[in-house]
C-alpha cells in the first residue's frame, strides 16, 4: 500500500478559528505541529461568522464584566451550560481578542480608539468585538496570518477518516489527500478535534458541505462520548429566497443595529412571544424598546434580541399561524428604520448578500427571512480545564466540544469559545504529548484496515448514489428532528436512519481517486449518518423542552432533567448508546452572581 | 421557470482534457455554482470543484465564465439568456489539478514569503489604540476573501508564466499596503515591494480592481500609494540613511 508517513506531537484536524487558535499554542509550547484540513487555509466556516467576538472588555459599558457575561451565557443556555467553561469562558475571552490585535487584527474602535463592540441577542451590554459584519474573516485571516509566520505545518485538501488508537490512547491519524486520493499517516500522540459541526445533516443549513459531524463521529469510533447532542441552533433569520440560498445566514446584527420582525400584517409579533424567564429584562411597547438603542441605562431591551432558540421558534409560529411572507419565512425591515448611508456602513456584507443573490436592496425594502439549522450544541464530552476527552491523547474545541453552551448558545459566543478552548486545548495536547511521545507506534495492520475502509465505495458496482442518500437523510433530519419534535417523527427517524445505513453500506462511486466528490461524500456519509443518530435518540430521550430542543408533546422545561445531561457513547454492536449522567453543578459563590445581577 | 441551459465545461487534467457539453435544469433565482453541483449530483458525479460558503464569503469557487474570472456562486443565471451556452472553465492562470480545480500553491508560497506582521508594543494600560480612520484603510485590503481571481487576471502572470518567480502578484502587493498603513506595525517593507515581491512589474492597468469581488480598489487605494512611499524612500536620502543606522518608525 502507498502511504505518507509523518510524525508529530500534535496533529490539529481542521483550521477553523478552534484549530488554528490550538496549533498556534502548541507550536508556542515547543509541540511539534501539525494542522490537517479538508479546505485550502483561510476558507474554513469561521469565514462565515459576521456578527462578532463576545467578551466583556468594558470598552463601552464599564458596568460590563466576566460575571455579567457568565450569567447571560448561562440564562441563554438555560443553566445546562457545564459551569466551568461558561465560567473560563467569561473570564478569559477578552485576552483573547487582546492578543488578535498583537497579530494584526483590526477591529473597529470606539471614540476613544479603543475596540467597539456591539450589541447582540441574549448579551446585556453591547459586548461583541467587530469588523463591519464580516468578524468571522477578520479572525480566520489573523489567525492564518500567524500560523505561516510561525512555520507550522498544514496539510491542506486532506480528510481524516479514522483516529488511530492503542490500550493506553491516541497514536495518531489516518486519511487522504482529497488532490490525489494518496494516503497519509500522522503519528502523534496528541490529536486535537476542531472539526466544526454537523448541519449538513440538514437540508435548510447555513453551514457549508464541510460541517458532515466528522469530529463527533471520529470521537465516538474512537471511544470518547458526546453530551447534549439533542441541541441543535436554528438559527431564527436564514434567507428563505429564492431557494438557492435558503438557508444562507442573515446577522443577528441586523436586528442589533435596528432591525425588526414583522409578520405579513406588519405587527412586530416578538413582543407576543416574550417567555417569563426574560419577562424583567424584555421592553413591553415598541417605544421603549425603539428608546434602548439610545439609553441602555432606563429601559429594557427589544423582544428581538431574546436568545436565538426564542426568536426561531416564534418565527416558526407566525408562519405555521398563516401570518408570513410569500416565500414562508417573516420580514426582517431595518430599511424604514435606520438610513441607507447607516445600514450600508455597518452591514455592508449583507447589503452585498442580498443585492446580489436575491436582488433586494435591504436600504429600500425588508427582507424575508426564516430559521436555517445553524449550530450544535452538543459535542464531545470534555473537561473543562483542558479540553481532553476521555480517550487520553484526544482533545476537542471549538462547535465539536459540547458543554460550553449548554440548550442554547448566545450569537458571538463562537468566536470566542474557538479562541478561549482552542489555546486551552492546544496547550494540554503539547503537554500530554511530552508524556507520551516515545510510547507510540502504527501498526500496519490498523493502517492497512482504514485503507480499505476508505477505498470500499469503488469495489462496488451498480451500488446507490452517494448525492441521494445524502438528500434522503437531509429531508429526513429536517422533516422529523427539526425545530418542533415529537415523539412519533423522532421514532420514524430513527427506523428511516437504520434503512440509510444499509443504504450508505452499498454505495458504489465512479470515476477514480484524484479530487473525486462523489468519493469524498461516501466518506463523509457515515459520519452524518452517526451523528443523525446521536440527535435523534437523545432528542427522543429527553421529554422536556429547553433552549434548542422543542417538543411538541412536552412543551415545558422539567425540573429533574434540569439537573441532567445525556451522554451519546458507541455501544460494543456498533450502535449509539444513551446514558443519563448529573449536570455537574456550580459552587455557591457562583451561583450567587445570579441573584446580585438582576 | 426551469429550464433546460446548455452548459459547456472543462474536464480534464493535467495531461489534458477538453470542454465538455452538458445539458441541464436551472430553476428561477440559481447561481452557476447551484447548475455545477445539479451536474456532480446527477451528470458527473466525479466532477471536481471547490466550493464552501456558497455566500461570496470564502473565495474557493473561482472560475472564468465565458472567458471571465468570476465566483461561481455569485453568477447569477439570470444574467444569461436562457439559449446561452454558459461555458465554465478553470482559472487559467495557475495549473489545472482537475476539472475546475486549480493549483493555487503559487499564492500561499507568496503569502509565507512576506515579512510577518510587527506590532509596536501596547501602551501601559495593556490596549493598542487606534482611531477609526486610521484602521480603516488597512481594512479594506483585510476584505479579501482570497479568491485569486486578482491573480488570475493580471497580465504579468496571466501571460508569463516566468514572471511568477519575481512577482507576487496583485494580491500581495495590498497585503504589502495593508501592512505599510497599519497603524501598528513597525517594519518597513517597501524595499521588500521593490526587489522581492515585483511591484515596478505592475503597470497600473487595473484590470484586478475591475474583477475583485469584495470591491477592493486594488490599484487606487493599494498598489499606487505603496509605488508612490517607494519612490519617496528611494529618493529620500535621508530616509534611506535613517532605516540604515537606527530602528526608524515608520512616517
Ligand atoms: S494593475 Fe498591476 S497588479 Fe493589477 S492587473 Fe494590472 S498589472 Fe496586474
Ligand atoms: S483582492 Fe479581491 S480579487 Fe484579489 S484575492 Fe482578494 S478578494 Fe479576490
Ligand atoms: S463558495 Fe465561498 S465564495 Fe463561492
Amino acid at each position: 500500500m502507498e502511504l505518507e508517513r509523518h510524525e508529530y506531537d500534535v496533529v490539529v484536524v481542521g483550521a477553523g478559528g478552534a484549530g488554528l487558535r490550538a496549533a498556534i499554542e502548541a507550536h508556542e509550547n515547543g509541540a511539534r505541529t501539525a494542522v490537517v484540513c479538508k479546505s485550502l487555509l483561510g476558507k474554513a466556516h469561521t469565514v462565515m461568522a459576521e456578527g462578532g467576538i463576545a467578551a466583556a472588555m468594558a470598552n463601552l459599558y464599564p458596568e460590563d464584566n466576566w460575571r455579567v457575561h457568565f450569567r447571560d451565557t448561562m440564562r441563554g443556555g438555560k443553566m445546562l451550560n457545564h459551569w466551568r467553561m461558561a465560567q473560563l469562558h467569561a473570564q478569559e475571552a477578552p485576552d483573547r481578542v487582546r492578543e488578535l490585535e498583537d497579530w494584526g487584527a483590526l477591529f473597529d474602535r470606539t471614540a476613544d480608539g479603543l475596540i467597539s463592540q456591539r450589541d447582540f441577542g441574549g448579551h446585556r451590554y453591547a459586548r461583541l468585538a467587530h469588523v463591519g459584519d464580516r468578524t468571522g474573516l477578520e479572525l480566520i485571516r489573523t489567525l492564518q496570518q500567524r500560523t505561516v509566520a510561525l512555520g507550522i505545518d498544514v496539510y491542506m485538501e486532506c480528510t481524516v477518516t479514522r483516529l488511530l488508537t492503542d490500550d493506553d490512547g491516541v497514536t495518531g491519524a489516518f486519511g487522504y489527500w482529497r488532490e490525489s486520493g494518496r494516503f497519509v499517516a500522522w503519528q502523534a500522540p496528541s490529536v486535537v478535534l476542531a472539526t466544526g459541526g454537523i448541519g449538513k445533516s440538514y437540508k435548510v443549513t447555513s453551514n457549508s458541505w464541510e460541517y458532515t459531524g466528522d469530529g463527533h463521529s471520529l470521537a465516538l469510533q474512537a471511544g470518547a462520548t458526546l453530551v447534549n447532542m439533542e441541541f441543535v441552533q436554528f438559527h431564527p433569520t436564514g434567507m428563505v429566497w429564492p431557494p438557492s440560498v435558503r438557508g444562507i445566514l442573515v446577522t443577528e446584527s441586523v436586528r442589533g443595529d435596528g432591525g425588526v420582525l414583522k409578520n405579513s400584517a406588519g405587527n412586530r409579533f416578538m413582543f407576543d412571544y416574550i417567555p417569563d424567564f426574560f419577562r424583567k429584562e424584555t421592553a413591553e411597547t415598541e417605544d421603549e424598546a425603539d428608546r434602548w438603542y439610545d439609553d441602555k441605562k432606563n429601559n429594557r431591551r427589544p423582544p428581538e434580541l431574546l436568545p436565538r432558540d426564542e426568536v426561531a421558534r416564534a418565527i416558526n409560529s407566525e408562519v405555521k399561524a398563516g401570518r408570513g411572507t410569500p416565500h414562508g419565512g417573516v420580514f426582517l425591515d431595518i430599511a424604514s428604520r435606520r438610513s441607507a448611508e447607516y445600514i450600508r456602513k455597518r452591514l455592508p456584507s449583507m447589503y452585498h448578500q442580498f443585492k446580489e443573490l436575491a436582488e433586494v436592496d435591504i436600504t429600500a425594502e425588508a427582507m424575508e427571512v426564516g430559521p436555517t439549522c445553524h449550530y450544535v450544541m452538543g459535542g464531545v464530552e470534555v473537561d473543562p480545564d483542558t479540553e481532553a476527552a476521555r480517550v487520553p491523547g484526544l482533545f476537542a474545541a471549538g462547535e465539536v466540544a459540547g458543554g460550553m453552551h449548554g440548550s442554547n448558545r448566545l450569537g458571538g459566543n463562537s468566536l470566542s469559545d474557538l479562541l478561549v478552548f482552542g489555546r486551552r486545548a492546544g496547550l494540554a495536547a503539547a503537554e500530554h504529548a511530552l508524556k507520551r511521545i516515545d510510547r507510540i507506534a502504527l501498526p500496519d495492520e490498523a493502517l492497512a484496515d482504514a485503507a480499505r475502509a476508505a477505498l470500499a465505495p469503488f469495489d462496488r458496482e451498480g451500488g446507490e448514489n452517494p448525492y441521494a442518500v445524502q438528500h434522503d437523510l437531509q429531508q429526513t433530519m429536517h422533516d422529523l428532528v427539526g425545530i418542533i419534535r415529537t415523539a412519533p417523527e423522532m421514532e420514524q427517524a430513527l427506523e428511516r436512519i437504520a434503512a440509510l445505513k444499509e443504504r450508505v453500506a452499498n454505495l458504489s462511486v465512479e470515476g477514480h481517486r484524484q479530487y473525486n466528490p462523489g468519493w469524498h461524500l461516501a466518506l463523509d456519509l457515515p459520519h452524518m449518518l452517526v451523528v443523525s443518530e446521536c440527535i435523534a435518540r437523545a432528542a427522543l430521550e429527553r421529554q422536556e423542552s429547553r433552549g434548542g430542543h422543542t417538543r411538541d408533546d412536552f412543551p415545558a422545561t422539567d425540573a429533574e432533567w434540569a439537573r441532567t445531561n445525556l451522554v451519546c457513547s458507541r455501544a460494543p454492536d456498533g450502535s449509539v448508546a444513551l446514558t443519563r449522567q448529573p449536570l455537574p453543578q456550580m459552587p455557591g459563590e457562583l451561583a450567587e452572581i445570579f441573584e446580585e445581577v438582576s | 421557470m426551469t429550464y433546460a441551459a446548455s452548459f459547456r465545461v472543462w474536464r480534464g487534467d493535467v495531461t489534458g482534457g477538453d470542454l465538455q457539453d452538458f445539458t441541464v435544469d436551472v430553476n428561477e433565482g440559481e447561481v452557476v455554482l447551484d447548475v455545477i453541483h445539479r451536474l456532480q449530483a446527477t451528470q458527473a458525479g466525479d466532477l471536481a470543484v471547490r466550493w464552501n460558503c456558497k455566500a461570496g464569503k470564502c473565495g474557493s469557487c473561482s472560475a472564468e465564465i465565458n472567458g471571465r474570472p468570476r465566483l461561481m456562486c455569485m453568477t447569477r443565471m439570470s444574467t444569461f439568456g436562457e439559449g446561452d451556452t454558459v461555458t465554465v472553465t478553470p482559472l487559467r492562470t495557475f495549473p489545472v489539478i482537475r476539472d475546475l480545480v486549480t493549483d493555487v500553491s503559487y499564492n500561499y508560497d507568496k503569502a509565507a514569503q512576506i515579512p510577518a506582521f510587527n506590532p509596536r508594543p501596547r501602551e501601559a494600560d495593556g490596549s493598542h489604540r487606534m482611531q477609526q480612520v486610521d484602521v480603516e484603510r488597512s481594512q479594506e485590503f483585510r476584505k479579501c476573501i482570497e479568491c485569486f481571481l486578482c491573480q488570475d487576471t493580471c497580465h504579468v502572470i496571466r501571460d508569463h508564466e516566468g514572471n511568477k518567480g519575481a512577482f507576487a502578484g496583485p494580491r500581495y502587493l495590498i497585503r504589502l499596503a495593508e501592512l505599510d498603513m497599519h497603524p501598528l506595525d513597525v517594519t518597513d517593507r517597501r524595499d521588500a515591494a521593490q526587489d522581492d515581491f515585483g511591484l515596478g512589474y505592475c503597470n497600473i492597468t487595473k484590470c484586478c480592481s475591475e474583477v475583485c469581488p469584495e470591491g477592493i480598489h486594488l490599484t487606487d487605494n493599494g498598489i499606487i500609494p505603496l509605488k508612490e512611499r517607494v519612490v519617496d524612500r528611494r529618493f529620500d536620502p535621508l530616509t534611506w540613511l535613517g532605516s540604515k543606522i537606527g530602528r526608524r518608525p515608520k512616517d
